[in-house]
Parts: C-alpha cells; structure tokens; sequence
C-alpha cells in the first residue's frame, strides 16, 4: 500500500508539525518586540542588533546548529543553567529542534513584520492620541490591526522555514527518532537505506502538500488582512 | 477659555505667537507657512514647543517654565485633519465611537445620534473609510473628533483638500457645530472666504506672529492688513437680514444700516440673518446719487480712511451707518474725486457681486433659522 504511512514515518509528520508550531509560536512575541524596536527605537547598538538578526538568514546552517550546540548543549553556558534551574533540556530534545527552527525562521518573521510597521502612517496614531488613547491603546487597536497581514506573512514564513529546517538541527539535536526527526531529517534518513525511497517519496509528498497548504493560507489570510487594513 | 503663547525656532523661521479666545470659532489665517499648524499641533500637544504655555478652560496642559506638559491623550482637544485620518481597519461607526470609548468617564458633549444628524452621516455607518468621498471621511472625522468629548475642537485646514462643491458641502455643518453644539473651535486656516464665513475672532498670522486679532468684521474692515488678507479677496462684512424677494426678477433685497441691497436669489425666510462679504474691488465711489447706471445698490457714506502709500491702487474706508465698507480705487480716481476724509459719497455695488462666495453665513443670532445658503 503505496500511501500506507509506515508508524516512523507518521511520528516525523507529527513530529515536524509540532516543532514547526512551536518554533513559530514561541518566536512570534519575541519577533514582534524586535521588529518594533528595529522599526521605531532610536538606540544605541541598534545595527548591531539588526545584524544578529540577520546572522542565519547569511551563516551556514550547520555553524548555527553548532553554536547553538555550544550554547545550549548540556554543558553549555546557558544549557547548564536552563537545566539546572528550570529544567528546561534542549539538548538532543523535539525542544531543541524547535529552537533550532526558530532562530533561522527568526530572520524572515522580523523582516516581514518589520515591512508592515515601517508602512504604517504614523498620523493614525497621533490621530488616535487625539482621541484619547494612551501608547498602549494606540498600538493595540491602531497599530496592531494595521500590520496584522505582516505578522501572519511571518508567522507562515517561520512556520514554513521550520518545517524544512535540516542543517542547524541535525547539527544541534542530532535524529534521533520520535524525538527529534522531522521530515526533511527523516527522508534523509530514508535515502541512506536500502529500499527507502518509498518512504522518503511519501514524506516528500507531504512536506510538498504542507508547504503548498502553508503558502496558500498564509497568502489568503494576508490578503483579507490587507485589504481590511486598507479600508476595503 | 483657551489661552496660547507659543515660541519656537524651526531653521531661519521663528514662531513666536500668542493669543487668548472666549470660544466661539477662533480662525487662524496666513498664509502657507506660517506655522498654523505647528501652533495647533502645539495645542493638541502633538508638538513640544521650545517655550510654550497652553491653558484651556484654566487647565494647564503645556509650561515650558514648570516643565508641565499635559500627553495629547489626556487633553480632551478633539482633532480635526487636513487629510481626515480615519482609521482605515474600522467602519464609519467604529470610527465615530473610538474616542467615545476611552472619554466614557467624562460626562457632557454630543451623543451619537445626535452627531450622526448634525453631519448627515446616518447613511455611512457600515460604510468603510475607504469607500467615502472626500467630504464624507472630513464630516465623519468632524463627527470622530466630536464624540470624543472635547473641551476645544482644532481643525487643521479641514477643507484644503476638498474641492469646491465638496468645501461648499461642508461649511453648513461647521456652522451649525460653531452655532449648536457650543464647543469652542480654533480653525486653521489660507482662505478668506472660509473665514469671513465662518470665524467669529480672527487671528491674522504673518511671518509667525500675530499680525492682528479682533472680531472678525471688524479685522477684515482694517485696510492696513489688506496686505495679509489678501487683497483680491479682501473685503469689508455687512451685518444683513432676508427683507424680501422679488420672483420677477430673480433676486433678493437684504436690510443693511444703510439702506437696502439687492442681490441674487437666494432661497431664504424673510427675517434670516446673513453675514454678506463685499469684496473691496466691487465697490465703486459717486459724488453724487448715480443716475443713469446699471447697479442696482447704492450706499451713502463717509469716507473714514484713506490707505496711506505712492502705489497706484488705493483702498478707501467708508463708513456707512456704522458699518464699515472698503473700496479699492485707482490713485487716480481719488485724486480726480478729491476724496478726503469726512466727505459724504455713495458707494456703488453691482448686484453680480453678491455671488455665493460673498455670503458669509447665517450669523449665530440667526442659527435657529437654520440658514444654509452657500451650498446654493
């Protein structure tokens, strides 16, 4: 049975859908915060922020999965402590994969957020200020509303990058099985055994058809967005 | 009610202006560039002027000497934009109520229903800002700003980027604002005919300072800020009344001090008041009651003021029953005439003057009479 998934190759689906949740959801706050500080703050080592940013859009993969090996690894400076403290295990952990994920769709989620801010009209806010509302009302029901469409462009954009990140994970939290193999790890995986290429076809398909679903989603919700942001 | 006195430097140019207003409509008039609107910016605390003192109804909100300066959002100073700025993910509705929301604790002002019908704009509601006309986004930014419960209402040039039927659509509501809804308005503004219409003190700015402020008949009766007020344009205001119609011929007498003018149809009760301006340049001088002439009004006089200068153009004060009228001369004529001061005239005004641009509105004794000419 051709389209009969094999459990392995159910568990990477599920897998990948859940790292790439997380990887999106827990970036989107601290994305958001990035983009609006890059977008508005007037700071001191604001470029030097910028370019961090922007370090694994350009870094190979595989140097992001190390230094993030060196960082959050068991006897990493902050791995130590996370797991010490909080007991928080990123290390060779489906967790760690997510983090993976997020720091290099971490990049295009803020460019694509930093686009809408940069395109709001500043004189709705004054406007809004005339009005009554107070800087966290403006942001909240004028400048929110208005860079919804980026926001949901990034968290697809993120979402998407998890899903086919390889390099800095494998490099990271290793493929482990059920733990930390997601699609492209384990179609990897499959092309390194005798006889997997049905698997890897299978799941092939799949990340084809979820990113096919991903970018048209994330095109539809972005087109509502703008055009109720733009009045229509 | 509303005091300012503002001092800033923005490159070569200093503004440095004060003025008090008791309410009513305060118009600000210059010229492009004259810092209008970073005064009403300073106002609305938009803008922190360099030194700067704004109070209104004895409320401190901007003093550069104790450091006091109120956020906007905390001023209750409705804004009404040159561009609208509506917001442009709400309909009409939820743009109405959005000031209301965060005014909920204030107590007085306009009620929604009661603004939708004042500024016409029940048939809008669902409507979203993208799909309104000019005219329509301005009234319902009016109206935004409105229910917003303002102690002071500032209107940057709300009309400038109109064109004129849209402008002529929505002069009747500012006045019925100025007349019914008693909120103090301060109104920025480049065009005399907007504000011989509309402004009840008229404060003339001019190279960022107060060049003159006063009522606003008596500011456009002074011939030495002709300059400034624009010297086509320029005009003295008559205080009239509706006295009658004459269908045969199409037009309408209005009661001035000085006896009766006639001047085109105009559709209104016998009785409404009018504010009529007389731009200086219709207006001719006789010796004597002309005979044989084809102008239908004429007005007996004093000449009161003669414009000083060697230029060949003269503007010449008359003052007929009190109220005063300006006429613009050659030099040659006044020499030819001998004009001089205290010497009886007749002043001559064509009929074809009066177009609509000359009314001035129903002045606010005759609000109730509910006059909107000017849309015509």
């Amino acid at each position: 049975m051709f389209f009969g998934f094999s459990p392995d190759e159910l568990t990477a689906i599920k897998l990948s859908l859940r790292v790439g949740f997380w990887a999106m959801a827990g970036s989107l706050p601290i994305a958001l915060a990035v983009a609006m500080l890059l977008g508005r703050g007037r700071f001191w080592g604001r470029s030097l922020l910028n370019v961090l940013v922007h370090l694994p859009l350009v870094m190979p993969p595989v140097v992001t999965g190390y230094i993030l090996l060196i960082l959050f690894g068991r006897r990493g400076v902050l791995g130590a402590f996370l797991a010490d403290y909080l007991g928080i295990v990123f290390a060779f952990r489906w967790t760690g994969a997510a983090l993976a994920s997020a720091i290099m769709g971490f990049p295009l989620m803020v460019r694509s957020m930093r686009l809408s801010i940069d395109a709001v009209d500043r004189r709705l806010e004054a406007a809004a200020a005339t009005l009554g509302a107070n800087r966290a009302w403006v942001w909240l029901t004028v400048t929110l509303p208005l860079i919804l469409p980026g926001i949901i462009a990034g968290m697809i954009l993120s979402f998407a990058r998890a899903l086919g990140e390889f390099g800095a994970t494998i490099t990271f939290v290793s493929n482990i099985p059920g733990e930390t193999q997601t699609l492209p790890t384990a179609i990897y995986t499959f092309l390194q055994v005798p006889g997997g290429e049905a698997g890897a076809f299978r799941l092939t398909l799949v990340s084809v058809a979820i990113s096919v679903a991903a970018l048209f989603a994330s095109e539809a919700i972005a087109q509502r967005a703008s055009r109720r942001a733009a009045g229509l | 009610m509303l005091s300012v006195a503002i001092t800033h430097r923005l490159g070569s140019f200093t503004l440095d202006v004060a003025f008090d207003s008791e309410g009513g409509l305060t118009a600000l008039f210059g010229r492009s560039g004259a810092g209008k609107t970073s005064l009403v910016n300073a106002i609305a605390g938009l803008f922190r002027p360099e030194r700067g003192y704004v109070a209104v109804e004895g409320e401190v909100l901007t003093d550069s000497a104790t450091r006091t300066f109120v956020p906007p959002h905390r001023r209750r100073i409705g804004y009404v934009f040159q561009e609208g700025r509506l917001f442009p993910h709400l309909n009409v509705r939820q743009n109405l109520l959005y000031g209301r929301w965060f005014a909920s604790g204030a107590k007085g002002g306009s009620e929604l229903d009661q603004v939708v019908e004042l500024l016409g704009i029940g048939a809008l509601l669902t409507r979203r800002p993208a799909n309104l006309s000019g005219g329509e986004k301005q009234r319902v930014a009016i109206g935004r700003a409105l229910l917003s419960r303002p102690r002071l209402l500032v209107m940057d040039e709300p009309l400038a980027s109109l064109d004129e039927a849209r402008r002529a659509e929505i002069l009747p509501y500012i006045e019925r604002l100025r007349d019914e809804m008693l909120v103090p308005i301060v109104y920025v503004s480049h065009s005399i005919a907007e504000v011989a219409r509309l402004a009840t003190t008229l404060v003339v700015l001019s190279d960022g300072e107060v060049a003159a402020i006063g009522p606003t008949a008596e500011i456009m009766g002074r011939i030495d800020l002709f300059p400034l007020t624009g010297r086509a344009e320029a005009g003295a205001i008559l205080a009239t009344r509706v006295a009658g119609h004459d269908p045969q011929f199409g037009l309408t007498t209005l009661k001035v001090a000085a006896g009766e003018l006639r001047v085109p149809y105009f559709d209104l009760p016998v009785g409404t008041a009018l504010r009529v301006r007389v731009r200086a340049r219709d207006v001719m001088i006789a010796l004597a009651p002309p005979q044989g002439l084809s102008a239908l009004n004429v007005l007996p006089g004093t000449v009161t003021e003669i414009s000083a200068g060697d230029g060949p153009i003269v503007q010449v004060r008359l003052d007929c029953a009190g109220e005063a009228l300006i006429a613009r001369l050659t030099r040659r004529s006044v020499e030819t005439l001998s004009l001089t001061r205290g010497l009886r005239v007749y002043a001559v005004i064509k009929s074809i003057a009066f177009d609509q641009h000359a009314f001035a509105g129903a002045t606010p004794a005759a609000a109730s009479a509910d006059a909107e000419i000017a849309d015509g």
